[in-house]
């Protein structure tokens, strides 16, 4: 399943990378802590968060991150835009809170890390 | 191998400004990018990067300023931080996961969750961290070069 497939099913508005949707999905990791995200995204997974500020596409670059979900009606900063355009992550927003948007990606087979 | 390590082919110092958040990870996305200019390979580029992320992250969050040079040489990679600051009152506690000294505008933006010294030894093959309280901290790490391919 790609970025897009997901943005088409889940109703998401792209905010920024629209070129940038093709990238195939591994799987998911929902945080608000950088360095947690640091710690356990992979490469090519989808990050579900509430954080807005331009940290977020560091982060997301350096972890290859396939890109950004955030929830609860969250919308991004503009200083989080220009850098997502730059490097080229997705930022996608739902109205849905993360909880039950991590349920409904579950769901559909993305999956997280699960330790045991 | 002793005469090559001796050899610094390429290094270069970035200045980072304390409490900076707007400009966070700015130099880790420069060493990345000199790192992927320079062809290595894409494992040792992430680790070198995710740690000096989150070395930055630390001077931006706790110290008034510092710079952090990057090593190039033909066995490995060195990062090299230093900063003035508050410095760190217990190094062993600081390196436990999960310890935090961070306030509350820093945990709002979503750092400070005591991992970010613990990424940094996860992601390298050595590291050393000394600090002075009420002067600084130094940090070292190195990522060695194994798996270099050549382009």
């Amino acid at each position: 399943m790609t970025v897009f497939d997901i943005v088409k099913s889940f109703a998401l508005e792209t905010r920024a990378g629209k070129d940038h949707l093709d990238e195939e999905v591994t799987g998911g990791y929902a945080s608000d802590l950088l360095s947690d995200v640091i710690a356990h995204g992979r490469k090519g997974n989808l990050w579900i968060t509430i954080q807005t500020h331009p940290n977020i596409v560091a982060v997301a670059t350096m972890k290859e991150l396939a890109g950004i979900i955030l929830t609860g009606g969250r919308e991004p900063d503009p200083g989080t835009l220009q850098k997502a355009e730059e490097e080229g992550i997705p930022i996608l927003v739902s109205p849905v809170f993360t909880f039950e948007l991590v349920g409904r990606l579950y769901q559909k087979g993305i999956s997280g890390l699960s330790p045991c | 191998m002793a005469e090559a390590e001796e050899n610094i082919p390429f290094h270069e110092m970035f200045h980072i400004e304390g409490g900076n958040f707007m400009s966070a990870g700015a130099i880790s996305s420069r060493v990345k990018k000199i790192l992927k200019e320079a062809g290595f390979p894409g494992n040792i580029i992430r680790r070198t990067s995710i740690a000096a992320f989150e070395a930055e992250m630390n001077v931006i969050c706790y110290a008034n300023q510092g710079d952090l040079s990057l090593f190039i040489t033909p066995s490995f990679l060195k990062v090299v931080v230093k900063d003035e600051g508050v410095g760190i009152p217990d190094v062993n506690l600081a390196m436990s996961e999960g310890y935090s000294t961070a306030n509350e505008k820093i945990r709002e933006l979503g750092f400070g969750a005591g991992m970010g010294l613990s990424n940094i030894k996860k992601n390298t093959d050595e590291m050393i961290l000394t600090s002075k309280l009420g002067q600084g901290t130094h940090l070292e790490f190195i990522v060695y070069l194994d798996e270099r391919v050549k382009e």
